[in-house]
């Protein structure tokens, strides 16, 4: 490892949560006693959901989908400003695209991945979900029925 | 007051318009509609297109009743505040979503007494009238389960 500082096993980590809006964004607010204790920063595709997270850092995202390309730079440029600067120790996400750039760029910088797949997606992961499975260093679902021995994994739910 | 949301993404005229009518027969002048990106415009209710989410909040909490597309959005909120809420999922075949996962969703949900779903327009109109009368609803707490924060901050805790 390069000369970062040395941090304890259960010290106080920096936090990166990211998703986009309405359920994706309900869905990480309800993660709030997982960022206890640590330094949290949020990154979400409204402005207004700022409210909602009191004094900690926010960051907003255009959002993207599979189908609008064009804004990918934008939003891939932002995440990758963001990392540099926080430098998080962990990236949280509860989907969607902008979550899935999230971890795959956080995986270049070394940095520790979670993906919580939504709770809406109950038949079979979402298509970022899926496609994240091998970069997300803990790839959970909410539903046990779609959990397999190699992951995603179930772990409980938002609710 | 009723307080109808079909998210901000993409527009669901085919609830709006059923909720629309409902209204007008029923002679319901306490609806209010979130409607989303679309060109049709009730006639019966009050509507906005877009709402920020401090207001959407502040209309969720007056509304004695919710009615909404089947987004885990709309639904949990729904949890949280002890609101009943009426989903119908959107049809990826009407060109509603990308596909039709809102089905499951509601589904699933279903299981909750205070989340009734309506397979389409038909049964939307026809379950308007139970929703109205639901009562006594517990809320769900605002926090994720225990076990799945557990879990989360067990990895966060064993990174280095």
């Amino acid at each position: 490892m390069a000369d970062g500082p040395v941090r304890t096993r259960s010290g106080k980590k920096t936090l990166l949560a990211v998703s986009s809006g309405g359920g994706h964004w309900v869905e990480l607010i309800r993660l709030m006693p997982v960022f206890e204790g640590h330094d949290v920063v949020f990154a979400t595709v409204n402005e207004a959901y700022r409210s909602e997270v009191g004094s900690a850092r926010f960051y907003t995202l255009r959002d993207v989908t599979r189908w609008n390309k064009l804004r990918w730079v934008q939003t891939f440029g932002k995440i990758a400003w963001i990392l540099l600067r926080e430098r998080p120790d962990v990236v949280i996400s509860t989907g969607a695209l902008p979550g899935y750039f999230a971890l795959r760029m956080a995986k270049w910088f070394g940095t520790a991945t979670v993906w919580l797949d939504s709770i809406a997606n109950v038949e079979e992961l979402s298509m970022s979900g899926q496609e994240i499975g091998k970069h997300a260093d803990l790839w959970l679902t909410q539903w046990p029925h779609l959990a397999k021995p190699d992951g995603p994994y179930f772990r409980g739910t938002v609710l | 007051m009723i307080f109808v949301t079909v998210g901000a993404q993409m527009p669901f005229d085919r609830l709006v318009k059923a909720v629309d009518q409902w209204a007008c027969s029923h002679g319901r002048d306490d609806v209010f509609a979130q409607i989303g990106p679309t060109d049709y415009i009730p006639s019966g209710i009050q509507w906005t297109k877009f709402i920020d989410p401090e207001n959407f909040k502040l209309r969720f909490k007056a509304a004695s009743v919710i009615v909404a597309h089947a987004g885990t959005g709309s639904i949990i909120t729904a949890l949280e505040l002890g609101k009943p809420i009426l989903v119908m999922p959107r049809r990826a075949s009407l060109r509603e979503t990308r596909n039709d996962h809102q089905v499951a969703t509601a589904e699933h949900f279903r299981r909750f007494p205070s989340v009734m779903v309506a397979r389409d327009e038909v049964e939307l109109a026809s379950e308007m009238a139970r929703i109205t009368g639901i009562q006594g609803i517990q809320a769900v707490g605002s926090h994720a389960s225990p076990e799945l924060v557990g879990a989360i901050r067990g990895f966060i805790d064993q990174t280095n």
